[in-house]
């Protein structure tokens, strides 16, 4: 899948070399982060409001601010929403660019953490944790969750033959989904020898932003950060290697450090994002391709638009799983599903440059 | 060995047609009887070894002895308790292993089966919505309920896969990708339910949901054996448009074969036989996606051939339930065991083709 079969540049633009670009931005780009902002804005503030108890704006200032409230509302909005709300901007941002990452990596249109089984690696991690070491608390399991992260994603590389330097997206997913099926055969086989934990990996596994306390996201926030950092200056690189390794090489591009970084990236952002909210499926596809419909196959844009796109999803999704079953809830995971299944589905029917 | 990724119409016409071509079929290749008589071997060997196994070993020559009728107790434990779920998992694995034989050919792909199509988990969602119910109304309970949502829950799941990848006639890979989408989407849909229901409701289905052959007296098994051995005879008419679809869909049509018709039908076949099994036992993942293609490689045919992928798939279930019962310290579904051979065995057949390049 090259840049050149229309996949991951706009049909609108044939023809731009994207490492020519020299562009600091274009109308389309701008409006897209300032649109973006501001909406994100909005959403914080609805995602503090809504609720099984709806809270009023100025309830809510005034919380924040230390004024006068009383201590129902303080806690709802200082305990619960609050940190719920920053968990999903943590978790939409981490998986989003995770996502473009991994598209723009493997040239892939259909990559992303949970299609690809980097998620069921963290699951399956957990699932270790909580039986075999008897960690049930998030802030010890959040290091598992990095780890089997990382494992999936060499191993799916692995299997979707990224050495051979020929990828196929189709054989990514799949490689994903293979891994998936095996690490979930035997999450199942651990739940059976021991019952008692089925409940709270359960729950875990559906993909859950409630009852997420600060000190899991605080704890997890800087090293998801640090991944950010680390992978927006990638785009430049990426930009070259989409033009093929050959071309990339002789225009003095490190594939070697592009690679290693970007998965490096991955693995913390995926893992992170699983660590807090387990594993989300969805996220991560459906977030890159509405960034590159503004920014077209610049992936300094993409990187960017997503970082500031996967809150807002991630935020509405998690607005959606408290309205959907008012006055109780949906896990968030479940409500991405739900949404991003059919864009999967579009994509497929979609596309012909899926070389399907 | 045209184990590609890619759709392409399969040459299974390579050895030039030869002058005997007035009977209208080739000789079986001596390879492929070895090959099926050595898995009737291997199945009967194992089992025997399975007859024995449990809390009341036996060795072979005595459960010989007892499947002869000789044996008073050892008579009993041995046709009364454990020959039912042994000839459960001969006839289920046959009865999947040839839904993955159907499929696979029609999709012209190692990757088309039932259970990457999306077919389990609708089938699932049947049995959930009809036995777990959403917000305490359940249609019907029990083996009715199990039977009827397994089948309406995969048989409109298989419909609605088949829809949404319908364009222009429905295409291999299209056909899976779109499965992966439905099911994860009711993937979530099941996980709502669980999360919603009764923990001993939802510790029941979820049972139910890891696919287990614990039917174990004659009068659970016996209805069940009886239908899908019903089921066969459709195959059997399937089985000379089915070599016709195999050569390619401008080919069969020139031969006179409806091609989306037919399509269609033989896939209603498939999904007859996987629902049936699923409706009995839960979802037995990949035994339909491995089968086939093992049988094919060890036959080396070039096709995918019916009678040796139904011998591989009774080998395969009886094995894997085998591993199921005595590998661990206590007995777990075999659905967990085919998923994790199965996903192994997925994983391998990609990396050799990434290999391959």
């Amino acid at each position: 899948m090259t840049a050149e079969s229309g996949t991951l540049r706009r049909p609108g633009r044939p023809g731009i070399h994207p490492h020519a670009l020299g562009r600091s931005s274009t109308p389309r780009t701008t409006l897209a982060l300032v649109l973006g902002l501001v909406v994100l804005g909005l959403l914080c503030l609805a995602s503090i409001s809504i609720g099984s108890r709806g809270i009023g704006l100025d309830t809510i200032f005034s919380a924040i601010s230390g004024g006068e409230v009383s201590a129902a509302d303080r806690h709802a909005v200082l305990g619960l929403r609050v940190p719920r709300t920053l968990a999903a901007v943590v978790v939409g941002a981490a998986l989003a660019v995770a996502g473009a990452l991994m598209q723009s990596l493997t040239r892939n249109p259909l990559a992303e953490p949970g299609l690809l089984g980097v998620s069921a690696g963290s699951a399956f991690a957990v699932a270790i944790a909580i039986v075999g070491f008897g960690i049930t608390s998030p802030l010890g399991y959040i290091w598992f969750a990095l780890a089997g992260a990382f494992f999936a994603t060499v191993a799916v590389a692995l299997i979707g033959g990224m050495s051979s330097g020929k990828v196929d997206p189709m054989r990514m997913v799949l490689a994903g989904v293979a891994l998936s099926a095996v690490l979930s055969g035997i999450i199942g086989a651990l739940r059976i020898a021991d019952p008692r934990t089925f409940g709270a990996l359960q729950v875990w596994e559906a993909g859950i932003l409630a009852g997420r306390g600060l000190d899991v996201t605080l704890t997890v926030a800087p090293l998801v950060l640090l991944a950010l950092i680390v992978a927006l200056p990638l785009g430049k690189g990426l930009n070259t290697l989409a033009l093929g390794d050959e071309l990339a090489a002789a225009l003095g591009v490190s594939l070697w450090k592009t690679r290693v970084l970007s998965i490096l990236a991955i693995t913390i952002l995926a893992g992170g994002a699983a660590a807090i909210a387990g594993p989300i499926a969805f996220i991560g596809l459906m977030v890159p391709h509405a960034a590159r419909f503004f920014a077209g196959a610049d992936q300094r844009w993409v990187l960017l638009i997503s970082m500031i796109f996967g809150p807002i999803l991630m935020l509405t999704a998690d607005i959606l799983a408290r309205l959907i079953v008012w006055p109780g809830e949906m896990p968030v995971g479940l409500v991405s599903a739900l949404i991003g299944a059919p864009v999967l589905v579009l994509l497929i029917r979609r596309r012909k440059a899926l070389k399907l | 060995m045209t184990a590609t990724l890619r759709p392409e119409p399969r040459s299974s016409a390579a050895p030039a047609p030869r002058a005997r071509r007035r009977f209208r079929r080739t000789r079986r290749p001596v390879r492929s009887w070895l090959v099926g008589l050595g898995l009737c071997l291997g199945i009967a060997v194992l089992g025997i070894i399975a007859l024995g196994l449990g809390d009341y070993p036996l060795n072979p020559a005595e459960v010989l002895t007892a499947l002869a009728g000789g044996g008073g107790f050892d008579s009993t434990v041995v046709l009364e308790w454990r020959l039912p779920r042994i000839t459960a998992a001969l006839v289920f694995g046959t009865a999947l292993a040839l839904s993955g034989a159907l499929f696979q050919t029609l999709t012209r792909n190692p990757l088309g089966s039932p259970d990457i199509i999306g077919f389990s988990t609708g089938a699932y969602t049947g049995v959930l919505l009809a036995t777990v119910g959403i917000g305490g109304v359940t249609v019907a309970d029990g083996l009715i309920g199990t039977s009827v949502g397994a089948l309406i829950g995969g048989l409109g799941t298989a419909l609605l896969v088949y829809f949404l990848a319908y364009r222009d006639g429905v295409q291999g890979f299209r056909l899976i990708v779109v499965g992966i989408g439905v099911t994860a989407a009711l993937h979530a849909v099941n996980s709502w339910i669980l999360l919603r229901a009764q923990t001993e409701t939802a510790m029941g289905a979820a049972i139910w949901g890891a696919g287990s052959l614990g039917l174990t007296s004659w009068s659970a098994v016996l209805p069940a054996i009886a239908i899908v051995i019903a089921v066969l005879p459709l195959l059997l008419i399937s089985v000379r448009p089915l070599r016709q679809l195999e050569l390619g869909d401008d080919v069969a049509a020139s031969h006179g074969v409806r091609v989306e018709p037919t399509r269609l039908a033989i896939l209603g076949i498939g999904v007859l036989l996987t629902a049936l099994v699923t409706a009995a036992t839960g979802p037995i993942a990949f035994v339909a996606l491995a089968a086939p293609q093992i049988a094919r490689l060890l036959a080396r045919s070039p096709g995918i051939p019916l009678v040796n992928s139904a011998l591989m798939g009774a080998l395969v279930l009886l094995g894997s339930d085998i591993i199921a019962q005595q590998a661990l310290a206590q007995p777990i579904p075999v659905g967990m065991v085919t998923v994790v051979l199965g996903g192994g065995y997925l994983a391998a057949l990609l990396a050799y083709q990434a290999r391959k390049g």
